[in-house]
Protein backbone atom coordinates (compact mmCIF):
# COMPACT_ATOMS: atom_id res chain seq x y z
CA UNK A 1 0.00 0.00 0.00
CA UNK A 2 1.35 3.27 -0.91
CA UNK A 3 2.09 5.88 1.31
CA UNK A 4 -0.38 8.77 2.54
CA UNK A 5 1.27 11.75 0.87
CA UNK A 6 -1.93 13.99 0.02
CA UNK A 7 -0.55 17.19 -0.89
CA UNK A 8 1.77 18.26 -3.33
CA UNK A 9 5.82 17.67 -3.27
CA UNK A 10 7.91 20.63 -2.69
CA UNK A 11 9.02 19.90 -6.59
CA UNK A 12 5.52 21.25 -7.28
CA UNK A 13 5.60 23.88 -5.14
CA UNK A 14 8.66 25.40 -6.31
CA UNK A 15 7.49 25.17 -9.78
CA UNK A 16 3.74 27.02 -8.96
CA UNK A 17 5.71 30.01 -7.54
CA UNK A 18 8.40 30.26 -10.49
CA UNK A 19 5.34 30.58 -12.74
CA UNK A 20 3.55 32.99 -10.07
CA UNK A 21 6.98 35.40 -10.30
CA UNK A 22 7.22 34.83 -14.09
CA UNK A 23 3.60 35.96 -14.28
CA UNK A 24 4.21 39.04 -11.97
CA UNK A 25 7.74 40.06 -13.93
CA UNK A 26 5.56 39.52 -17.25
CA UNK A 27 2.46 41.62 -16.22
CA UNK A 28 4.76 44.23 -14.64
CA UNK A 29 6.78 44.58 -17.76
CA UNK A 30 3.89 45.06 -19.76
CA UNK A 31 1.37 47.90 -20.20
CA UNK A 32 0.98 51.22 -22.04
CA UNK A 33 4.90 51.76 -21.39
CA UNK A 34 6.49 48.93 -22.31
CA UNK A 35 9.14 48.16 -20.34
CA UNK A 36 11.37 45.55 -21.51
CA UNK A 37 11.32 42.09 -19.47
CA UNK A 38 14.97 42.08 -18.90
CA UNK A 39 15.07 46.05 -17.91
CA UNK A 40 12.32 44.64 -15.49
CA UNK A 41 13.93 42.25 -13.84
CA UNK A 42 17.10 44.64 -13.25
CA UNK A 43 14.86 47.42 -11.80
CA UNK A 44 13.70 45.14 -9.39
CA UNK A 45 16.87 43.21 -8.29
CA UNK A 46 18.22 46.37 -7.92
CA UNK A 47 15.36 47.46 -5.47
CA UNK A 48 15.62 44.07 -3.66
CA UNK A 49 19.37 44.12 -3.05
CA UNK A 50 18.92 48.29 -2.27
CA UNK A 51 21.16 49.25 -4.96
CA UNK A 52 20.55 52.81 -6.45
CA UNK A 53 18.38 52.57 -9.77
CA UNK A 54 19.77 54.07 -12.81
CA UNK A 55 20.32 58.02 -13.13
CA UNK A 56 17.39 59.73 -14.93
CA UNK A 57 15.53 57.22 -16.00
CA UNK A 58 11.74 56.91 -15.73
CA UNK A 59 11.22 53.13 -16.01
CA UNK A 60 12.11 52.78 -12.23
CA UNK A 61 9.86 54.87 -11.06
CA UNK A 62 6.82 53.52 -13.13
CA UNK A 63 7.72 49.78 -12.27
CA UNK A 64 8.59 50.38 -8.46
CA UNK A 65 5.94 53.34 -7.43
CA UNK A 66 3.11 52.26 -10.15
CA UNK A 67 3.09 48.91 -11.02
CA UNK A 68 4.54 46.41 -9.00
CA UNK A 69 2.44 47.31 -5.65
CA UNK A 70 -0.80 46.81 -8.18
CA UNK A 71 0.26 43.74 -9.60
CA UNK A 72 0.97 42.98 -5.66
CA UNK A 73 -2.27 43.57 -5.02
CA UNK A 74 -4.17 42.22 -8.17
CA UNK A 75 -1.82 38.52 -7.23
CA UNK A 76 -2.47 38.80 -3.35
CA UNK A 77 -6.72 39.64 -3.62
CA UNK A 78 -6.48 36.97 -6.42
CA UNK A 79 -4.83 34.23 -4.45
CA UNK A 80 -7.26 35.50 -1.27
CA UNK A 81 -10.71 35.12 -3.69
CA UNK A 82 -9.60 31.71 -5.21
CA UNK A 83 -8.63 30.45 -1.55
CA UNK A 84 -12.09 31.38 -0.53
CA UNK A 85 -13.94 30.13 -3.04
CA UNK A 86 -12.27 26.69 -2.68
CA UNK A 87 -13.09 26.12 0.81
CA UNK A 88 -16.33 27.52 0.65
CA UNK A 89 -17.55 25.32 -2.60
CA UNK A 90 -15.98 22.48 0.13
CA UNK A 91 -17.34 23.27 3.04
CA UNK A 92 -21.14 23.69 1.74
CA UNK A 93 -20.61 20.72 -0.91
CA UNK A 94 -21.85 23.42 -3.84
CA UNK A 95 -19.48 23.49 -6.77
CA UNK A 96 -21.35 26.91 -7.35
CA UNK A 97 -20.50 28.96 -4.05
CA UNK A 98 -18.62 31.88 -4.39
CA UNK A 99 -18.14 35.39 -3.07
CA UNK A 100 -20.13 36.62 -5.69
CA UNK A 101 -23.15 34.01 -5.85
CA UNK A 102 -23.69 33.67 -2.19
CA UNK A 103 -23.52 37.51 -1.95
CA UNK A 104 -20.91 38.05 0.38
CA UNK A 105 -18.73 40.67 -1.81
CA UNK A 106 -21.83 42.41 -2.59
CA UNK A 107 -22.08 42.33 1.50
CA UNK A 108 -19.01 43.71 2.00
CA UNK A 109 -19.14 46.30 -0.58
CA UNK A 110 -22.12 47.98 1.48
CA UNK A 111 -20.05 47.48 4.89
CA UNK A 112 -17.17 49.67 3.25
CA UNK A 113 -19.41 52.05 0.99
CA UNK A 114 -21.72 52.76 4.32
CA UNK A 115 -18.03 53.37 6.41
CA UNK A 116 -17.30 55.88 3.89
CA UNK A 117 -20.71 57.11 3.49
CA UNK A 118 -20.96 58.26 7.30
CA UNK A 119 -17.11 58.88 7.94
CA UNK A 120 -16.50 55.77 9.89
CA UNK A 121 -12.95 55.54 10.78
CA UNK A 122 -10.65 53.95 13.56
CA UNK A 123 -8.31 56.60 14.61
CA UNK A 124 -4.75 56.38 13.06
CA UNK A 125 -5.29 53.82 10.96
CA UNK A 126 -6.79 55.51 7.81
CA UNK A 127 -8.56 52.18 5.67
CA UNK A 128 -9.07 50.50 9.01
CA UNK A 129 -12.40 51.64 9.34
CA UNK A 130 -13.55 50.54 5.42
CA UNK A 131 -11.77 47.34 6.35
CA UNK A 132 -13.46 46.36 9.42
CA UNK A 133 -16.45 47.06 8.39
CA UNK A 134 -16.20 45.03 4.64
CA UNK A 135 -15.06 41.95 6.58
CA UNK A 136 -17.96 42.84 9.11
CA UNK A 137 -20.57 42.90 6.45
CA UNK A 138 -19.04 39.99 4.42
CA UNK A 139 -19.82 37.85 7.75
CA UNK A 140 -23.16 38.76 8.32
CA UNK A 141 -24.13 38.59 4.86
CA UNK A 142 -22.78 34.94 4.83
CA UNK A 143 -24.77 34.26 7.82
CA UNK A 144 -27.95 35.53 6.49
CA UNK A 145 -27.42 34.04 3.52
CA UNK A 146 -26.67 30.61 5.02
CA UNK A 147 -29.38 30.93 7.37
CA UNK A 148 -32.11 31.81 5.15
CA UNK A 149 -31.27 28.81 2.82
CA UNK A 150 -30.94 26.51 5.51
CA UNK A 151 -34.22 26.75 6.43
CA UNK A 152 -35.64 25.76 3.01
CA UNK A 153 -33.00 23.23 2.41
CA UNK A 154 -30.92 21.67 5.30
CA UNK A 155 -28.33 20.13 2.76
CA UNK A 156 -27.64 23.57 1.19
CA UNK A 157 -25.75 21.29 -1.33
CA UNK A 158 -28.52 22.73 -4.04
CA UNK A 159 -29.39 25.87 -5.79
CA UNK A 160 -31.45 26.81 -3.24
CA UNK A 161 -28.76 28.85 -2.10
CA UNK A 162 -27.61 30.20 -4.83
CA UNK A 163 -31.20 31.44 -5.20
CA UNK A 164 -31.12 33.07 -1.92
CA UNK A 165 -27.57 34.83 -2.52
CA UNK A 166 -28.67 36.32 -5.79
CA UNK A 167 -32.03 37.55 -4.14
CA UNK A 168 -29.87 38.92 -1.08
CA UNK A 169 -27.15 40.95 -3.86
CA UNK A 170 -30.18 42.83 -5.48
CA UNK A 171 -31.20 43.44 -1.96
CA UNK A 172 -28.02 44.71 -1.26
CA UNK A 173 -27.70 46.65 -4.23
CA UNK A 174 -30.55 49.08 -3.62
CA UNK A 175 -29.59 49.30 -0.16
CA UNK A 176 -26.01 51.10 -1.97
CA UNK A 177 -28.35 52.95 -4.06
CA UNK A 178 -29.79 54.09 -0.92
CA UNK A 179 -26.62 55.28 0.39
CA UNK A 180 -25.61 57.18 -2.85
CA UNK A 181 -28.79 58.40 -2.59
CA UNK A 182 -28.06 59.88 1.19
CA UNK A 183 -24.53 61.07 0.46
CA UNK A 184 -24.24 61.93 -3.28
CA UNK A 185 -21.35 63.78 -2.81
CA UNK A 186 -19.18 60.49 -2.55
CA UNK A 187 -20.93 59.21 -5.73
CA UNK A 188 -17.37 58.37 -7.94
CA UNK A 189 -15.96 56.87 -4.33
CA UNK A 190 -18.88 54.57 -4.35
CA UNK A 191 -18.92 53.42 -7.60
CA UNK A 192 -15.61 52.51 -7.93
CA UNK A 193 -16.36 49.52 -4.90
CA UNK A 194 -18.99 48.61 -7.21
CA UNK A 195 -16.82 48.05 -10.31
CA UNK A 196 -13.86 46.83 -8.73
CA UNK A 197 -10.57 48.11 -9.53
CA UNK A 198 -7.03 47.29 -8.32
CA UNK A 199 -5.79 50.70 -10.25
CA UNK A 200 -4.85 52.12 -6.65
CA UNK A 201 -3.32 49.52 -5.23
CA UNK A 202 -0.05 50.70 -2.87
CA UNK A 203 2.54 48.79 -0.98
CA UNK A 204 0.13 49.43 2.52
CA UNK A 205 -2.64 47.33 0.68
CA UNK A 206 -0.43 44.65 -0.41
CA UNK A 207 1.28 44.38 3.07
CA UNK A 208 -2.87 43.72 4.04
CA UNK A 209 -3.84 41.48 1.44
CA UNK A 210 -0.71 39.72 2.49
CA UNK A 211 -1.09 39.32 5.91
CA UNK A 212 -4.88 38.15 5.30
CA UNK A 213 -3.38 35.54 3.41
CA UNK A 214 -1.34 34.39 6.00
CA UNK A 215 -3.33 34.48 8.79
CA UNK A 216 -6.93 33.49 7.36
CA UNK A 217 -5.78 31.52 4.17
CA UNK A 218 -3.21 29.88 6.48
CA UNK A 219 -6.12 29.00 9.05
CA UNK A 220 -8.12 27.54 5.76
CA UNK A 221 -5.08 25.35 4.41
CA UNK A 222 -4.76 24.34 8.11
CA UNK A 223 -8.64 22.74 7.77
CA UNK A 224 -7.64 20.85 4.82
CA UNK A 225 -8.72 17.38 5.90
CA UNK A 226 -11.97 19.08 7.84
CA UNK A 227 -12.74 20.60 4.50
CA UNK A 228 -12.41 17.44 2.88
CA UNK A 229 -14.91 15.58 5.36
CA UNK A 230 -17.02 18.22 4.34
CA UNK A 231 -17.20 18.11 0.50
CA UNK A 232 -17.87 14.38 1.28
CA UNK A 233 -20.85 15.48 3.38
CA UNK A 234 -21.51 17.14 6.61
CA UNK A 235 -23.24 13.60 8.05
CA UNK A 236 -19.74 12.14 7.03
CA UNK A 237 -17.54 14.97 8.83
CA UNK A 238 -19.32 14.94 12.01
CA UNK A 239 -19.42 11.00 12.15
CA UNK A 240 -15.74 10.68 11.63
CA UNK A 241 -15.32 13.02 14.60
CA UNK A 242 -15.04 16.50 13.05
CA UNK A 243 -15.90 19.21 15.36
CA UNK A 244 -18.47 20.09 13.07
CA UNK A 245 -19.56 23.72 14.52
CA UNK A 246 -16.62 25.04 15.26
CA UNK A 247 -14.82 24.24 11.57
CA UNK A 248 -17.55 25.66 10.50
CA UNK A 249 -17.58 28.84 12.20
CA UNK A 250 -13.84 28.99 11.71
CA UNK A 251 -14.02 28.87 7.56
CA UNK A 252 -17.35 31.32 7.71
CA UNK A 253 -14.95 33.54 9.75
CA UNK A 254 -12.05 33.25 7.85
CA UNK A 255 -13.75 33.14 4.11
CA UNK A 256 -15.62 36.61 5.28
CA UNK A 257 -12.33 37.93 6.18
CA UNK A 258 -10.75 37.19 2.82
CA UNK A 259 -13.57 38.51 1.13
CA UNK A 260 -13.86 41.59 2.85
CA UNK A 261 -10.23 42.45 2.79
CA UNK A 262 -10.44 41.57 -1.08
CA UNK A 263 -13.47 43.94 -0.98
CA UNK A 264 -11.99 46.71 1.15
CA UNK A 265 -8.65 47.02 -1.40
CA UNK A 266 -10.17 45.88 -4.65
CA UNK A 267 -13.91 46.79 -4.46
CA UNK A 268 -16.26 44.04 -5.87
CA UNK A 269 -14.06 41.31 -8.19
CA UNK A 270 -16.65 38.71 -9.24
CA UNK A 271 -15.99 35.05 -9.67
CA UNK A 272 -12.82 34.44 -9.42
CA UNK A 273 -13.49 32.37 -6.27
CA UNK A 274 -15.93 30.15 -8.68
CA UNK A 275 -13.66 29.97 -12.06
CA UNK A 276 -9.98 28.98 -10.01
CA UNK A 277 -11.63 26.40 -7.80
CA UNK A 278 -13.65 24.60 -10.53
CA UNK A 279 -10.28 25.05 -12.83
CA UNK A 280 -7.70 23.50 -9.75
CA UNK A 281 -10.38 20.75 -8.75
CA UNK A 282 -10.29 19.56 -12.54
CA UNK A 283 -6.05 19.46 -12.58
CA UNK A 284 -5.44 19.44 -8.96
CA UNK A 285 -8.20 17.03 -7.85
CA UNK A 286 -11.07 17.87 -4.89
CA UNK A 287 -8.66 17.02 -1.76
CA UNK A 288 -8.40 20.49 -0.04
CA UNK A 289 -4.44 19.26 0.77
CA UNK A 290 -3.96 20.14 -3.26
CA UNK A 291 -6.99 21.87 -3.90
CA UNK A 292 -6.26 24.83 -1.70
CA UNK A 293 -2.49 25.90 -2.73
CA UNK A 294 -3.55 25.07 -6.16
CA UNK A 295 -5.91 27.61 -6.21
CA UNK A 296 -3.74 30.33 -4.63
CA UNK A 297 -1.33 29.95 -7.09
CA UNK A 298 -3.63 29.95 -9.87
CA UNK A 299 -5.80 32.80 -8.35
CA UNK A 300 -2.61 34.55 -8.35
CA UNK A 301 -1.80 34.27 -11.86
CA UNK A 302 -5.63 34.44 -13.21
CA UNK A 303 -6.05 37.38 -11.59
CA UNK A 304 -3.13 39.04 -12.63
CA UNK A 305 -3.54 37.97 -16.12
CA UNK A 306 -7.05 39.43 -15.98
CA UNK A 307 -5.39 42.67 -14.96
CA UNK A 308 -3.02 42.76 -17.75
CA UNK A 309 -6.39 42.40 -19.70
CA UNK A 310 -7.81 44.89 -18.40
CA UNK A 311 -5.32 48.01 -19.29
CA UNK A 312 -3.59 46.84 -22.12
CA UNK A 313 -6.60 45.48 -24.34
CA UNK A 314 -8.70 48.89 -25.18
CA UNK A 315 -5.39 50.82 -24.38
CA UNK A 316 -5.06 53.66 -23.15
CA UNK A 317 -8.70 53.20 -21.96
CA UNK A 318 -8.49 50.86 -19.16
CA UNK A 319 -11.53 48.56 -18.52
CA UNK A 320 -12.45 47.59 -14.93
CA UNK A 321 -11.21 44.56 -13.72
CA UNK A 322 -14.16 43.27 -12.41
CA UNK A 323 -15.82 43.25 -16.21
CA UNK A 324 -12.70 40.83 -17.51
CA UNK A 325 -13.46 38.14 -14.43
CA UNK A 326 -17.24 38.57 -15.20
CA UNK A 327 -16.71 37.92 -18.72
CA UNK A 328 -14.99 34.68 -17.41
CA UNK A 329 -16.75 33.89 -14.74
CA UNK A 330 -20.61 34.46 -15.38
CA UNK A 331 -19.88 31.92 -18.64
CA UNK A 332 -17.72 29.28 -16.51
CA UNK A 333 -21.08 30.05 -14.28
CA UNK A 334 -23.75 28.69 -16.72
CA UNK A 335 -21.37 26.07 -17.59
CA UNK A 336 -21.69 24.44 -13.85
CA UNK A 337 -24.76 25.20 -13.15
CA UNK A 338 -26.05 23.20 -17.10
CA UNK A 339 -23.41 20.27 -16.09
CA UNK A 340 -23.98 19.76 -12.46
CA UNK A 341 -28.00 20.32 -12.92
CA UNK A 342 -28.03 17.25 -15.00
CA UNK A 343 -25.44 14.70 -12.99
CA UNK A 344 -24.95 16.06 -9.44
CA UNK A 345 -21.36 17.52 -9.79
CA UNK A 346 -18.27 15.99 -10.61
CA UNK B 1 -21.42 -1.00 26.81
CA UNK B 2 -24.35 0.81 25.40
CA UNK B 3 -26.93 2.16 28.27
CA UNK B 4 -29.62 4.74 26.83
CA UNK B 5 -31.90 5.48 29.12
CA UNK B 6 -35.63 7.83 28.87
CA UNK B 7 -34.27 9.04 25.60
CA UNK B 8 -36.71 11.69 24.08
CA UNK B 9 -36.35 13.60 21.21
CA UNK B 10 -38.69 16.61 20.28
CA UNK B 11 -39.24 17.71 16.73
CA UNK B 12 -41.49 20.65 17.07
CA UNK B 13 -44.46 19.74 19.06
CA UNK B 14 -44.35 16.38 18.31
CA UNK B 15 -42.37 13.95 20.11
CA UNK B 16 -39.71 11.56 17.48
CA UNK B 17 -39.00 9.70 20.30
CA UNK B 18 -40.35 9.57 23.57
CA UNK B 19 -38.67 7.82 26.84
CA UNK B 20 -36.82 4.85 24.93
CA UNK B 21 -34.00 3.00 26.79
CA UNK B 22 -32.12 0.62 25.53
CA UNK B 23 -28.69 -1.53 26.57
CA UNK B 24 -26.20 -3.48 24.72
CA UNK B 25 -23.56 -5.67 25.68
CA UNK B 26 -20.47 -6.40 23.76
CA UNK B 27 -20.78 -8.69 21.09
CA UNK B 28 -24.85 -8.32 20.55
CA UNK B 29 -26.02 -6.92 17.53
CA UNK B 30 -29.23 -4.95 18.58
CA UNK B 31 -32.08 -4.33 15.42
CA UNK B 32 -33.94 -1.18 15.99
CA UNK B 33 -37.50 -2.33 14.16
CA UNK B 34 -40.95 -0.62 13.59
CA UNK B 35 -42.70 1.35 10.81
CA UNK B 36 -41.68 4.38 9.14
CA UNK B 37 -42.07 7.02 11.31
CA UNK B 38 -41.42 5.09 14.47
CA UNK B 39 -38.13 6.73 15.43
CA UNK B 40 -35.19 3.94 14.28
CA UNK B 41 -33.09 6.92 12.45
CA UNK B 42 -34.12 9.47 14.93
CA UNK B 43 -32.80 7.10 17.98
CA UNK B 44 -29.70 6.71 15.71
CA UNK B 45 -29.22 10.59 15.69
CA UNK B 46 -29.20 10.81 19.27
CA UNK B 47 -27.25 8.21 19.80
CA UNK B 48 -24.46 9.81 17.52
CA UNK B 49 -25.20 13.11 18.55
CA UNK B 50 -26.27 14.44 15.60
CA UNK B 51 -30.13 15.26 16.73
CA UNK B 52 -30.34 17.07 20.42
CA UNK B 53 -32.10 15.18 22.70
CA UNK B 54 -33.30 14.84 26.32
CA UNK B 55 -32.06 11.69 28.42
CA UNK B 56 -28.47 10.32 28.86
CA UNK B 57 -26.77 7.84 26.82
CA UNK B 58 -23.50 5.71 28.67
CA UNK B 59 -20.97 4.40 26.89
CA UNK B 60 -18.79 2.21 28.44
CA UNK B 61 -19.71 4.63 31.84
CA UNK B 62 -18.90 7.59 30.44
CA UNK B 63 -21.82 9.82 29.25
CA UNK B 64 -21.44 10.42 25.27
CA UNK B 65 -22.83 14.21 25.59
CA UNK B 66 -19.43 14.74 27.79
CA UNK B 67 -16.92 13.55 25.07
CA UNK B 68 -14.93 15.64 22.52
CA UNK B 69 -15.98 15.23 18.85
CA UNK B 70 -12.86 13.12 18.29
CA UNK B 71 -13.44 10.87 21.61
CA UNK B 72 -16.96 10.50 20.50
CA UNK B 73 -15.51 9.30 17.07
CA UNK B 74 -13.18 6.58 17.87
CA UNK B 75 -16.22 5.30 20.30
CA UNK B 76 -19.36 5.26 18.20
CA UNK B 77 -19.24 4.99 14.15
CA UNK B 78 -22.48 5.71 11.95
CA UNK B 79 -22.71 4.09 8.70
CA UNK B 80 -25.67 6.03 6.82
CA UNK B 81 -28.40 5.35 4.70
CA UNK B 82 -27.52 6.00 1.33
CA UNK B 83 -23.72 7.38 1.70
CA UNK B 84 -23.47 11.19 -0.39
CA UNK B 85 -20.83 11.73 -3.40
CA UNK B 86 -20.16 15.01 -4.06
CA UNK B 87 -16.87 15.55 -5.20
CA UNK B 88 -14.78 13.38 -7.48
CA UNK B 89 -12.51 11.84 -4.36
CA UNK B 90 -10.60 8.78 -4.10
CA UNK B 91 -12.06 5.28 -2.74
CA UNK B 92 -8.26 5.37 -0.63
CA UNK B 93 -9.50 9.40 0.68
CA UNK B 94 -12.84 8.59 1.86
CA UNK B 95 -11.38 5.64 3.84
CA UNK B 96 -8.25 7.29 5.03
CA UNK B 97 -10.18 9.82 6.54
CA UNK B 98 -12.08 7.49 8.66
CA UNK B 99 -8.87 7.79 10.93
CA UNK B 100 -9.70 11.79 11.84
CA UNK B 101 -10.70 11.06 15.05
CA UNK B 102 -6.64 9.66 15.82
CA UNK B 103 -5.30 12.82 15.03
CA UNK B 104 -5.23 15.54 17.04
CA UNK B 105 -5.12 18.61 14.88
CA UNK B 106 -3.27 19.98 11.57
CA UNK B 107 0.00 19.38 12.53
CA UNK B 108 -0.62 16.39 14.71
CA UNK B 109 1.64 13.42 14.95
CA UNK B 110 1.24 10.44 12.05
CA UNK B 111 -1.33 8.31 13.66
CA UNK B 112 0.62 4.78 14.71
CA UNK B 113 -2.03 1.86 13.86
CA UNK B 114 -3.32 4.53 10.81
CA UNK B 115 -1.85 2.29 8.01
CA UNK B 116 -2.47 -1.30 9.66
CA UNK B 117 -6.26 -0.16 10.46
CA UNK B 118 -6.76 1.21 7.04
CA UNK B 119 -5.03 -1.70 5.20
CA UNK B 120 -7.30 -4.21 7.27
CA UNK B 121 -10.73 -2.23 6.46
CA UNK B 122 -9.64 -2.11 2.88
CA UNK B 123 -8.96 -6.30 3.26
CA UNK B 124 -11.54 -6.74 4.97
CA UNK B 125 -14.24 -5.05 2.25
CA UNK B 126 -12.72 -6.42 -0.77
CA UNK B 127 -12.21 -2.79 -1.95
CA UNK B 128 -8.34 -3.01 -3.18
CA UNK B 129 -9.15 -2.85 -6.61
CA UNK B 130 -11.08 0.28 -6.14
CA UNK B 131 -8.50 2.59 -3.98
CA UNK B 132 -7.66 5.15 -6.95
CA UNK B 133 -10.75 5.42 -8.04
CA UNK B 134 -13.59 8.53 -7.90
CA UNK B 135 -16.16 7.67 -5.66
CA UNK B 136 -18.67 8.91 -7.73
CA UNK B 137 -18.00 6.53 -10.22
CA UNK B 138 -18.81 3.81 -8.09
CA UNK B 139 -22.36 1.80 -8.27
CA UNK B 140 -24.71 1.88 -4.77
CA UNK B 141 -23.02 -1.49 -3.48
CA UNK B 142 -19.78 -0.48 -4.21
CA UNK B 143 -20.04 3.38 -2.47
CA UNK B 144 -21.60 1.02 0.56
CA UNK B 145 -18.97 -0.98 1.15
CA UNK B 146 -16.13 1.95 0.63
CA UNK B 147 -18.25 3.72 3.87
CA UNK B 148 -18.21 0.46 5.44
CA UNK B 149 -14.49 0.36 5.20
CA UNK B 150 -13.96 3.93 6.40
CA UNK B 151 -15.78 2.94 9.31
CA UNK B 152 -13.84 -0.10 9.96
CA UNK B 153 -10.72 1.81 9.71
CA UNK B 154 -12.54 4.50 12.19
CA UNK B 155 -12.29 1.04 14.65
CA UNK B 156 -15.02 2.40 16.86
CA UNK B 157 -16.66 0.19 19.53
CA UNK B 158 -20.49 0.52 18.95
CA UNK B 159 -21.59 0.80 15.46
CA UNK B 160 -24.61 2.40 14.21
CA UNK B 161 -26.43 1.62 10.67
CA UNK B 162 -28.97 3.58 9.32
CA UNK B 163 -30.83 0.97 7.25
CA UNK B 164 -27.29 0.04 5.47
CA UNK B 165 -28.79 -1.93 2.74
CA UNK B 166 -32.41 -0.10 1.96
CA UNK B 167 -31.26 0.51 -1.74
CA UNK B 168 -29.05 -2.27 -2.24
CA UNK B 169 -29.62 -5.54 -4.68
CA UNK B 170 -29.66 -8.39 -2.81
CA UNK B 171 -26.15 -9.73 -3.15
CA UNK B 172 -24.96 -6.74 -1.21
CA UNK B 173 -27.54 -6.74 1.60
CA UNK B 174 -25.73 -10.60 2.25
CA UNK B 175 -22.38 -9.20 1.88
CA UNK B 176 -22.99 -6.07 4.08
CA UNK B 177 -24.96 -8.03 6.90
CA UNK B 178 -21.75 -10.79 6.53
CA UNK B 179 -19.46 -8.29 6.90
CA UNK B 180 -21.00 -6.50 10.21
CA UNK B 181 -21.22 -10.06 11.31
CA UNK B 182 -17.80 -11.29 10.91
CA UNK B 183 -16.83 -7.16 12.37
CA UNK B 184 -18.83 -8.59 15.42
CA UNK B 185 -16.78 -11.09 16.07
CA UNK B 186 -13.33 -8.95 17.67
CA UNK B 187 -13.95 -8.40 21.66
CA UNK B 188 -15.63 -5.21 22.74
CA UNK B 189 -18.06 -4.27 19.61
CA UNK B 190 -21.30 -4.19 19.27
CA UNK B 191 -23.34 -2.83 17.01
CA UNK B 192 -26.75 -1.04 16.47
CA UNK B 193 -29.09 -1.15 13.15
CA UNK B 194 -32.03 0.68 12.06
CA UNK B 195 -34.10 -2.30 10.37
CA UNK B 196 -36.30 -2.14 7.78
CA UNK B 197 -36.42 -5.78 6.67
CA UNK B 198 -37.88 -8.01 9.21
CA UNK B 199 -36.18 -11.11 7.80
CA UNK B 200 -32.85 -9.81 7.85
CA UNK B 201 -33.37 -8.66 11.10
CA UNK B 202 -34.52 -12.10 12.84
CA UNK B 203 -31.51 -13.36 10.69
CA UNK B 204 -28.72 -11.12 11.96
CA UNK B 205 -29.40 -9.84 14.91
CA UNK B 206 -28.80 -11.27 18.44
CA UNK B 207 -31.66 -8.57 19.99
CA UNK B 208 -34.27 -6.24 18.76
CA UNK B 209 -36.13 -2.99 20.31
CA UNK B 210 -39.57 -2.84 17.99
CA UNK B 211 -40.68 0.54 18.12
CA UNK B 212 -44.02 2.46 17.28
CA UNK B 213 -44.39 6.04 16.91
CA UNK B 214 -41.68 7.48 18.88
CA UNK B 215 -42.63 4.58 21.81
CA UNK B 216 -40.71 1.40 22.49
CA UNK B 217 -43.36 -1.84 22.61
CA UNK B 218 -40.93 -4.39 22.88
CA UNK B 219 -37.26 -5.38 23.65
CA UNK B 220 -35.46 -8.19 24.34
CA UNK B 221 -33.77 -11.02 22.31
CA UNK B 222 -34.61 -10.79 18.34
CA UNK B 223 -37.13 -13.39 18.56
CA UNK B 224 -39.04 -12.59 21.66
CA UNK B 225 -38.67 -8.61 20.75
CA UNK B 226 -40.16 -9.92 17.15
CA UNK B 227 -42.79 -12.20 18.15
CA UNK B 228 -45.30 -12.69 15.48
CA UNK B 229 -48.63 -11.21 17.98
CA UNK B 230 -46.45 -8.25 18.59
CA UNK B 231 -45.25 -7.49 15.01
CA UNK B 232 -49.14 -7.99 13.88
CA UNK B 233 -50.49 -5.31 16.45
CA UNK B 234 -47.72 -2.63 15.79
CA UNK B 235 -47.69 -3.42 12.27
CA UNK B 236 -51.56 -3.45 11.94
CA UNK B 237 -51.02 -6.44 10.01
CA UNK B 238 -50.39 -10.43 10.29
CA UNK B 239 -46.30 -9.87 9.38
CA UNK B 240 -45.67 -13.42 9.92
CA UNK B 241 -48.52 -14.85 7.83
CA UNK B 242 -47.51 -12.11 4.99
CA UNK B 243 -43.95 -13.25 4.84
CA UNK B 244 -44.33 -17.22 4.64
CA UNK B 245 -46.81 -16.01 2.02
CA UNK B 246 -44.63 -14.45 0.14
CA UNK B 247 -41.41 -17.62 0.99
CA UNK B 248 -44.22 -19.80 -0.65
CA UNK B 249 -44.32 -18.68 -3.71
CA UNK B 250 -40.52 -19.70 -4.32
Amino acid sequence: MRSAREGFRPRAYALFAGVTLLALALCISAGSVGVPLTDTLHILWRALCGLPQQQGATDPAIILAVRLPRVLCVALSGAALALGGGAMQGLLRNPLADGATLGVASGASLGAVIAIAFGITLPGLPMAGETIMAMLFAFLSLLAVLGLAYRLDTSLATHTIILIGVVYSMFVSSALTLVLALAPEKIRQITFWTMGSLAAGNYPDALMLALALLIFGGALMLRARELNAFAIGEDTARHIGVDVRRVKLLVLVAVSALIGVCVSVGGTISFVGLVIPHMARMLAGPNHRRLLPACAFGGAVFLMFADLAARTILSPLELPIGVVTSLVGATLFVYIFYTTGRKGHA
Amino acid sequence: MLDAQHVTVRRGAIAALRDVSCALAPGQWLMVAGPNGAGKSTLIGAISRAVPYAGSVYLNGQNIATLRPRELARAVGVLAQRPSTGYAFTVEEVVRLGRYAYTTGPLSPPDAQGETAVAEAIDMTGIASLLGRGIHTLSGGELQRVFLAQVFAQNPQLLLLDEPTNHLDLAYQKQTFDLITQWLRAPGRAALCAAHDLSLALAYGTHALLLRAGEAVAQGPVHQALAPALLRDVYGMDVQGWMRGLLERW
